[in-house]
């Protein structure tokens, strides 16, 4: 019987395993902003160039685009490790997957997340943002795509053994996203009108802390079933 | 006490032999008590001060919407007691609420958009009431295409009652959340009748539809629950036999 390594040894092993796989991958961390960027190329050619039309929309349409990039990047979040049955191992390991979970969802979140979070000031300017509005853009996103990130890996978990699971994993999370969306635009919102964004923020940081509870849990469940499939 | 029951209550065969005498019966009660209610509701109850006849809509509109959310809950908790019990007519209970919640939400959303019309002058309105259902509209869309997605209906019917739990956490907060950021915006203009100054010669129709619905949806995912058996238990000696003997 060989003894399991600690907890902390075990998480750190697979933060590093994910972080280099992540990292190699080039394109996984360059396609998701390239996406949100060309998104909102098409916001101007599509709606109106003037900046009037564009401050006007500019919060909800950012966190809109955020919401598709971290869709679009979702359904790789367990399909390749599913697929060369390292999930297998995973689960076989006797670890905590909960824990395997937290460390996958968080290299995702560290390269489609936090790049779409500092990439957002620079969309900010193409929308005609107007000032006040940047500090929240940043910081809801900054807490809103945590939460992005960690309920779309419920989907990603409940599909992950379905051969062409992207439609249905954006079928399934969009409807539990909406309040992310809600808190996060009208945290943005509220800043150019000169309402408070405190509680806004706040409701955000609640909806982060609840879904680092539970959604691993869900997810870690979801991939058990789909292991026994 | 004996749980004997409760063990009885999993077995398939049980529960299609148990509930057989009961069909007849809770269709015809519930015929009945449709008709009396659209009697009562269309012909018998007052015309609204204001709205004519248009609020009449509401004998559908209500109880439809009523069931809609209740329905969810019932498919989340049904969902629930299969992953904890591994009873395999609960996951069956969980399937065939989705559909049947699907169309409740959607026939409150036609509805009040009927009822919108001449009311309010729009079909549609970004209200939060109005977004909560169609949100919960697309909750059940998902359990029923995450349903049909997978071949091996074990793992659908797993798969399917995390879905339903995980919306179960998010209803009440969709709900809430669209609540606030209507409200936060625009503040309410005219919209829904409120509960508490409707006539009782107008609630009492509207509550005796609330119990029909509540029968009628017991008695249709009853009846789903009941195909879903025959199907998934073809394979087995009583259902063949029962087959045979329908010939």
């Amino acid at each position: 019987m060989i003894e399991l390594p600690s907890l902390g040894k075990m998480l750190a092993a697979s933060l590093s395993r994910e972080i280099t796989l992540g990292f190699r991958n080039h394109g996984d961390i360059a396609n998701p902003a390239i996406f949100f960027l060309s998104i909102i190329v098409f916001v101007p050619l599509g709606i109106s160039p003037e900046s009037s039309v564009l401050a006007g929309i500019a919060p909800g349409m950012i966190w809109i685009v955020a919401l598709l990039a971290t869709l679009l990047s979702l359904d790789r979040l367990f399909q390749s490790d599913y697929e060369d049955g390292c999930l297998e191992q995973m689960v076989l390991s006797g670890q905590s997957l909960y824990w395997l979970v937290i460390a996958k969802v968080f290299v995702h979140w560290l390269i489609t997340g936090l790049p779409l979070t500092l990439l957002a000031p620079v969309l900010g300017v193409l929308m005609a943002l107007p000032v006040e509005g940047y500090y929240p853009l940043v910081i809801s996103l900054l807490l809103g795509t945590g939460s992005l990130s960690l309920i779309g890996a419920i989907g990603a978990a409940l599909t992950v053994a379905l051969r062409r699971g992207g439609l249905l994993l954006s079928l399934i999370i969009m409807p539990l996203y909406v309040p992310v969306l809600i808190f996060g635009s009208g945290a943005v919102r509220n800043a150019i009108d000169g309402s408070p964004i405190g509680p806004l923020l706040a409701i955000l940081g609640a909806f982060l802390a609840v879904s680092l509870l539970l959604a691993p849990l869900a997810a870690a469940g979801a991939l058990k079933i789909g292991l026994d499939h | 006490m004996s749980w004997q029951w409760f063990h009885r209550l999993g077995s398939p065969r049980w529960f299609y032999e148990k509930t057989s005498p009961w069909m007849p019966w809770l269709a015809a009660i519930a015929l009945i008590m449709f008709v009396v209610g659209c009697t009562w509701g269309l012909a018998f109850a007052p015309i609204h001060s204001q709205q004519g006849n248009s609020y009449r809509i509401i004998y559908i509109h209500v109880p439809s919407s009523f069931l809609a959310m209740a329905g969810y809950y019932i498919m989340a908790i049904s969902g629930a007691v299969g992953l904890i019990w591994r009873i395999k007519l609960s996951y069956m209970v969980m399937k065939c609420a989705a559909p049947v919640g699907a169309v409740l939400t959607f026939i409150s959303l036609f509805s009040g958009a009927i009822w919108g019309k001449p009311t309010w002058g729009t079909w549609w309105e970004w209200d939060a009431r109005l977004t909560s259902m169609l949100v919960l509209f697309f909750l059940y869309l998902g359990m029923i295409a995450l349903q049909g997605a997978y071949r091996n209906q074990d793992t659908a019917d797993k798969t399917s009652a995390i879905l339903a739990l995980v919306g179960m956490v998010n209803v009440p907060i969709i709900y809430k959340s669209v609540d606030w950021w209507y409200t936060l915006h625009q503040p309410a203009t005219l919209k829904l009748l409120e509960k508490s100054t409707i006539h009782p010669s107008m609630a009492y129709p509207l509550i005796w539809m609330i119990l029909t619905f509540y029968l009628t949806y017991a008695l249709i995912l009853l009846l789903h629950t009941r195909v879903e058996i025959l199907q998934r238990e073809k394979r087995t000696r009583w259902v063949q036999e029962l087959v045979k003997e329908a010939d």
